[in-house]
Parts: C-alpha cells; structure tokens; sequence
C-alpha cells in the first residue's frame, strides 16, 4: 500500500504491508532511536509524534501516517542536545535505552505546560518506563530544564 | 577529608550527549543488515522429552535457511553462567536438549532470511513429546521421584555439594562457636521461615546479539554483555571450537542488573553464523525474556535468633532453600551471599550457623540478579531481627545499636576479613531522623482511616570477590599527550566508563575529557571477569590506580631520554600531569612533546599494562526507611518515600552515586510491593509481560532520599568501595516492617500485595 508522510520535515512515499507497524517501519527507514522494550505497549520507550502529538509507535500501523507528519528524536537534535545537559548533570542518562521515547515525551511537555506542577510531570510521563534511574533523577533534570526554558515546574 | 580534582565530582556520563539524543549505539542499531533472523521454538510442557522433530514442512518455506535440533548440536555440557573459570555452575546445559524441564526450553532453532518466513517455520514444525509430571514444588524437590537432571553426564567443575540424582545443586554448612548451646541458653528465641519469589531483573533492553564470520575465518559475536570474556569461553564451549577462534564484542548496553552476567542466548546465533557461514541475529521478545532468561532464585529461608533479655544477639542459625529452577547457573554461588552478606552485620553474636541446600525443579533456571543472594537473606534476616525486638519489647533501632558491625572489627561471619570502613551506625542514626522514625509511634492513623508507618531495616554487600575476580586496565599516551584508557570492565549503563576515567584523570592530573574510553573487544580489551558482583570501581579502579602510577614511570623513562638526562634517577623526574621536570636541573618536557615524541625516533612504549585482584571485598552498608500508607479497607499499600543513608566509601561520581541508589531502591520496591512471578499448576509462568508483571512507575513511588555517610575503604581506589547492588537490599524488609508497624501482621512472603495483605489482615481480624 502506498503512503505519503513528512518524516522530521522530509516528504516521502512509502509501498509498505497493511499490517507492518509504525515501529518497524521507523526503524527500517534508518530511525534508530526510536526502541522497543515490551509487546504489550506498557514501557513507551517506542513514543514517536505524530502530527506533533505523542503515539506509541508499537500500537499504530504504519498505514495511519499516510498524510501525516512523523518526528521521531532525529528531527529533534537541538532540543535532545539541549535536554541531554541536564540528563548528565543528574546522571539519570544511565542505560539510556529508555532515554528517546522519554525525551519524545518532555519535548512534548515542554511545549504544552508552562507551569506544571510535578503530579502533571508524573501524569504526563507515567506511560514511560525505566528500569535504571528510579525515575527521581528524571525529575531533577526536567525541573533545571524547564527552569532553562524559563518555565517553572511547580511543587 | 582528602582534596580531589576529577573524583567527589559530578562529571557527566562520557555517553551521556549519545545517549539522550537516541544516537544508535545498541546491539541492534549497528548489526549488519543481511542478517540471518534467528529464533528458538520452545516446550509448552514444563517436563517431557522430545521423540521427534518434523521439520519437513518448515524447511521448505522460501526464506528458511536451516533448522536445527538437538540431534545436531555438539553434545558436550556446559554451563552459561559468566563466571570465572572453572565455574562453580554445573554444567547442565546442551544447546538443545531432548530433555525438556521447563515451559519454554528450547526444542529447535530455525534460521531464515526474513522474520515471516521464520515466524511461519515456527508454527510449521511438528514435534512429539513425552510428556512427563512436572517437579514444580521446590520444597519438596530433594530426593523427589522425579529427576530434573538424569542425565549421565552431568558435571560439576568445582565440588559444591551438589548431586544431580538427587535434584541438588549444590549443599553446605558454615558454622562458628555451639550454636545449639547458644541457643539453648537464650532468653529470648525466634525462629520464622520468609520466602521470597523468583524476580525479573527487566532491563529495558532485552537479551540480544549477533554473530559472524570475519576474514579469518573466526566468529565474532557482538553482544548486550555484562560478561565478554565470559562469553567467549562459553560459546568455544558450547560449539566446541577453540577459544582463539571467538572474539566477542560489546557495545552500549540497555541495562543488565545482572542478568546478562549470564549467557543467557549468544550461543544460538553463533551456532548458526558458525554453522551456515552468514552473519546471524536474535533478539528476545520480552516475553521470551522474562518466560527464559534467568531471574532472582526463589528462596525459603529460616531464621533462628537468640537473644539475651537485655537484647544481645547471642546466635544466628540461617538455613537458605534456594529453588535453582531447571539450570543451575549461579546457584551455588549466590546462595552463599544469603548468609555471608547477612549475618556479619551481627557481628556481636557468639555463635552462627549458615546452612543451605540448593535444588533443581522444573521451573525457569534462575541466575544473577543485582544482590546476588544477598537480597533475599537480608530480607529474611531483617525482618527476623525487627520480629526479635518486638518479642524483646525494645526499640529496632535501640537492638541494632547493640549488636551490629563497627568499624575495625573482625568478622568471623566473613572470613574472618576486618571491617576497615564502617559508618553503619552514622548511616542508622541519620535515617532515623530522616524519616522521622519515633520509637513509641511508628504508625498514625490517618483522618481517611488509612494508616501512616514507618519500618528499618540495615545491609551490606560486597566490593568484588575475594580472591576470585580480576581486573586489568590498559593506558596508553597518544599524540598530544590524550590519554586511551582500555578496560575490559562493561558499563551498561552504570556509567563505569566514566568513573573509571575520573580515577584515571585524579591519578593523571589531567583532565576527565583528555582521557577517552571506548566499549569491550576481546581480542583488544584487557582482561577483566566483567561488570558484576559489585566489582567496577572497587576492583577496576584499583587496577586503573596501579596502571596510571606504572605509566608515569614509563613516560618519566622516556622523558629522561628526551631531556638527555639517561642516567638521572627516576625520583628525582617529577610528573605534574601537564609536564614531567627534573628536580635538579629544571629541565622540562610537556606531556604533549611526550606523546608527539613517542612517535618519533622511540624505543620505550608509552603505555601500561596492570591487573588487581583483592583479598577482601569490603563491604559497603546502608541504613533505610519506608515510609507507606496502608488502607485496611484494601490492603493497598502506598511507598510515601524511601529514606536511605549509604558507606560506599569515598564517593566517585556523586550523582551517578545517587542515581545508582535510588534506581536500585525502586527496583526493590517493585520486589517488595508488586512484581510477582506466578505459575500455573502445570508450570507455565502467567505473569510474562509487563502487563502482568508490575514494574514501579513513577505513579508507584514518592521521594527516595538518598543520602551519603562515606568512610574511607583503605583497599579501595581513593577510598572507594561498591554501590551498585547493596541499594536493592534494604527495601524490602524495610517495607515489610512498615506493613508490620501499621497492621500488626508480618507479612513472611513476599510481594506484599493488597490481595495477600488484605487476607492476613482479616485473619488476624483487625
Ligand atoms: S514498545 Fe513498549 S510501549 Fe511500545
Ligand atoms: S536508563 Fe536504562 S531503562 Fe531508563
């Protein structure tokens, strides 16, 4: 079946299979940040945007992007870069596999919340699994990286 | 306290900008594309063998390129632990066996170009099983009918007691002073049985690797690893090929936590590459990883105190059944943690006995798992000892100031080694205050009618093996006087390529970015066990300690001959990380010139080479608290926050320090509250997604507070003893003295779900 979608701002067509997944076809198109950690769509780490909105790439078929625009962590480097100084203050990098379909998710933060308060953070980012950093350290950076945006993140 | 420049210093993560921009730096994103997709077709029979395997059908899908069974592999046995050699593991396992003994081992591996074509492969296949009664009851598996391991050829490397006729892994005593005297002539005596279940270690990364041939006809493996060099003897093993020919390969790593210390799936793509000539690939679906890789040993432990009325804690008996499922990778050796890393924090008893029998069954083979055995014996020996002084009528935190470890005393619970760092007591007491902690009202009932508690507990753990592991560093000195630093130490994540670099720049006076660290290459790595058992700044540091003052005099040799000085005595060259200079005449080289020099009309290599070992493995301590919220109406319980105080030493990283904390503290959360592995009468496991199996998200957890009370570790790097697993040790009883303080029941097994809580409340009708 034939697509055509905006991938990081770029215009391309596709002729993929009904059924192949949003994941994979990323993946196959040289998408390497976008991960997968569980087949029952519970960990996140496979979060894409979608027409700017965060989706779980494992759980939408590819298909559903014709027209639409994809922005996976490569079309977002600056802001990555930018975040990414925070993450190693705090050393809640660690593993970092989780780390891309986290970011996806701040970064999309980051433009809909000026001022939230840390519950809307946990509520916003609850579908996001980590298995290394206990998730506190995601807390400390996302507070200075706000604070950088010149946003406040409330107690 | 000592001045440092590089360590005691938050330095981000060398991978850091890498990691968080999603560059592609995993297994997965760098394999070849042409890879051969790899999988295993599995047993839906917990015990059976297989009579036949029709693969006629399966083979004649377009795409399929071999498909193997166990009449194909090589039949020698082998065991994957990652251990050094020779293993205390038994070797047990085949790469595919016709003896099947659990739900999920493997029967056959199908290779094909495409993962349709295998997917198909896999449903086509025909096998014949016999299916036998599965031994799923691990109390009831020594000298049970049922055999898990028959087989003739079973063969243990290192005499641990075990006896596979038997269904035993491995068996032994440890005693010192009469223990039944002792006991006998107590005031007090408790004596209570705690069972922990098997846990998943769930490292967001699954299990994966992919295997070729190089030009020179040897198979390199590429794997997610806490173990390379590990890995490379199990695969020459397992494939009875010679070791020269495997080089294994390990890039950044999504999470191990210990279960990639095991080799838990490398030999089936290298069986294929090796077999087939074509690059090979396998990745493990989670369900596959949480259905057969190797989680925490399921444990049944009694404890027995005795006391005096005053509350001096005169003998520790502790007797650990450990269930070593259908495998025994690191069953011999993480049970002894259960008592060697619990009771020394005791150390005022005068008599402890530490027994323990390890059994086969047909469950899922456990293995390693942050901890290491440790875990589950502190969760039983803590909760004893918060059990005891309720029987004694006397504060947890009063008991434990009597009786447990100081500073500069011998441990006869621990090879008799001294406690040169301790400030358990320090740690004790500021956690107390931390979280508030009152003697006379650990619980409050809230307006809401929840309860509000607070439960202690205390642990320790271990810096390396003693005697056992070893770690070797490599240094060399480039152009411009930059500095490679080459470890065969993984860090997955943990950020040992960092800390390690910290270590090297305080020795080097230099700069934490002049000194550049790359991942793991056998064949160019020096050697090093791996990244487990809490070794990597303790052990690895101290070999990067002993490297960098061995390079010094390397480059001060060569300076001498720079400077026209040949016969100048090296002591009187003084190196000050940015020059090396004589003392008596003032003549100078920089270490730029030096390196740019090294390249230039030279003899003398500018590099070093040292490995360490340690004859004790120090241990670090930390003091915690749980603060929860209980609703008796559900028998939900709520983690408020988690106050923890922690000795790891002189702390390297204070971040990753941190970091390393609180993310091992959550993960004992998820042990202690919601992460359950379940069977089901025939032996399948039901909780094999995330879906069942419930890991904390950051809705499940308040505030962990992490606080350091460092000593200085006179053996270790700078001061420095481990962290890493010690942090999953204490929440558990901890948590299970909170749920005591606010509902009155001990909650001996655990999780403690709301389900399991809410029934032992009723009948003890609250
Ligand atoms: S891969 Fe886990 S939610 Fe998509
Ligand atoms: S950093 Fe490893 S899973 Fe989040």
């Amino acid at each position: 079946m034939m697509i055509t979608y905006w991938l990081n701002g770029k215009k391309s067509s596709a002729d993929i299979e009904p059924g192949m997944m949003l994941y994979d076809f990323l993946r196959s198109q040289g998408c390497y940040s976008v991960k997968c950690g569980c087949e029952t769509t519970n960990c996140g780490l496979c979060t894409v945007w979608v027409n700017d909105v965060p989706v779980l790439s494992c759980a939408v078929l590819a298909v559903r992007i014709d027209g639409c625009q994809v922005t996976t962590l490569e079309g977002l480097q600056e802001d990555a870069k930018e975040f990414a100084y925070y993450m190693g203050l705090q050393g809640a990098d660690q593993c970092g596999f989780c780390n891309p379909g986290f970011v996806m998710n701040v970064l999309a933060m980051v433009r809909r919340f000026d001022s939230p308060t840390e519950d809307d953070i946990k509520e916003f980012l609850s579908g996001n699994l980590c298995r290394c950093t206990g998730y506190m350290s995601h807390m400390r950076a996302i507070k200075e990286y706000f604070k950088a945006k010149g946003k406040e993140v409330r107690s | 306290m000592m001045e440092f420049k590089s360590i005691n210093k938050v330095v981000a993560k060398k991978d850091s900008q890498a990691l968080v921009t999603g560059q592609p730096v995993y297994t997965e994103d760098i394999m070849p594309k042409d890879c051969l997709i790899v999988k295993v077709l599995r047993s839906p029979h917990a015990r059976a063998i297989v009579k036949k395997v029709n693969k006629s059908a399966a083979e004649k899908i377009p795409g399929i390129v071999c498909i193997v069974t166990a009449d194909d592999v090589p039949k020698s046995r082998f065991t994957i632990a990652g251990q050094t050699y020779p293993e205390p593991s038994p070797y047990d396992r085949l790469i595919l066996d016709k003896q099947i003994r659990f739900v999920g081992d493997a029967v056959a591996l199908v290779a094909g170009t495409n993962q349709a074509a295998v997917d198909k492969a896999l449903r086509a296949i025909r096998v014949e099983y016999e299916v036998q009664e599965p031994l799923l009851d691990f109390t009831k598996a020594l000298d049970n009918d049922i055999v898990v391991h028959p087989e003739d050829d079973w063969k243990p490397l290192v005499d641990v007691g075990g006896d596979n006729k038997r269904n035993l892994v491995a068996k032994a005593c440890d005693r010192h002073g009469d223990i039944d005297a002792v006991l006998a002539s107590s005031d007090v005596v408790i004596d209570r049985t705690y069972h922990t279940r098997q846990n998943q270690q769930a490292a967001m990364e699954t299990f994966r690797a992919y295997a070729y041939k190089d030009a020179f006809g040897r198979l390199t493996i590429v794997s997610s690893t806490q173990v390379p060099f590990h890995v490379r003897r199990v695969v020459s093993h397992a494939l009875e090929i010679s070791k020269s020919k495997v080089r294994v390969i390990k890039p950044r790593i999504g999470g191990g936590f210990g279960s990639k210390q095991t080799v838990v799936m490398e030999v089936y793509p290298a069986f294929i590459a090796w077999l087939t000539g074509k690059p090979a690939y396998m990745v493990y679906s989670r369900e596959e990883s949480l259905t057969v890789s190797t989680p925490r040993h399921e444990s049944q432990i009694r404890v027995v105190l005795g006391a005096s009325k005053d509350g001096h804690i005169r003998g520790i008996l502790l007797d650990s059944l450990w269930n070593a499922g259908a495998y025994g990778e690191h069953t011999p050796t993480t049970v002894t943690l259960s008592g060697h890393k619990s009771i020394p924090l005791y150390n005022a008893a005068e008599a402890f006995q530490f027994s323990y029998t390890c059994v086969y069954t047909n469950t899922i083979a456990a293995g390693a798992y942050r901890g290491y055995g440790a875990t589950q014996g502190l969760f039983a020996l803590e909760t004893a000892v918060n059990e005891l002084a309720e029987a004694l009528h006397m504060s947890p935190v009063e008991l434990r100031f009597k009786n447990m470890v100081r500073q500069n005393q011998v441990l006869p619970a621990y090879f008799n080694e001294t406690a040169l760092s301790c400030t358990l007591d320090k740690c004790l007491e500021r956690v107390v205050s931390m979280s508030g902690w009152d003697d006379a009202s650990p619980r409050k009932v809230l307006p809401n009618g929840h309860i509000q508690s607070v439960g202690l507990a205390i642990a320790m753990q271990g810096s390396s093996v003693s005697n056992v592991d070893v770690a070797s560093v490599t240094i060399k000195v480039n152009d411009d006087g930059f500095y490679t630093l080459h470890i065969g130490a993984t860090d997955m994540g943990t950020g040992c390529d960092t800390i390690l670099a910290q270590i090297a720049a305080e020795c080097l006076m230099c700069s934490v970015d002049d000194i550049v660290t790359d991942g793991v290459d056998t064949d160019t790595s020096p050697y090093d066990s791996g990244s487990y058992a809490s070794s990597t700044t303790y052990l690895t540091g101290n070999a990067v300690v002993k490297t960098c003052e061995s390079l010094i005099r390397r480059m001060k040799e060569l300076a001498a001959v720079k400077l026209g000085l040949s016969d100048t005595d090296l002591d009187d060259l003084e190196f000050d990380g940015k020059a090396i200079t004589c003392l008596q005449n003032g003549k100078s080289i920089t270490v730029r010139d030096l390196g740019n020099g090294a390249m230039f009309m030279n003899g003398i290599a500018l590099e070093a080479t040292e490995s360490s070992y340690s004859p004790t493995s120090p241990p670090p301590y930390m003091a915690g608290a749980a603060t929860i919220d209980v609703d008796p109406e559900t028998g939900h319980i709520a983690l408020l926050k988690y106050d923890a105080v922690i000795d790891c030493g002189t702390v390297i990283n204070p971040s990753l320090a941190r970091v390393q904390a609180e993310g091992g503290i959550v993960q004992a959360i998820g042990m202690a509250l919601t992460e359950n592995v379940q069977y089901t009468p025939t032996g399948r496991l039901q909780n094999n997604s995330f879906m069942q199996y419930r890991l904390p998200t950051r809705l499940d957890v308040g505030p962990v507070n992490v606080e350091f009370e460092p000593s200085y570790e006179p053996n270790g790097p700078f001061g420095a003893k481990s962290i890493g697993e010690l942090v999953i040790d204490s929440p558990s009883p901890a948590i299970a003295h909170a749920v005591y303080n606010a509902t009155g029941v001990w909650v001996r097994d655990l999780p403690i779900t709301a389900e399991k809580l809410y029934q032992a409340m009723k009948h003890k009708n609250l």
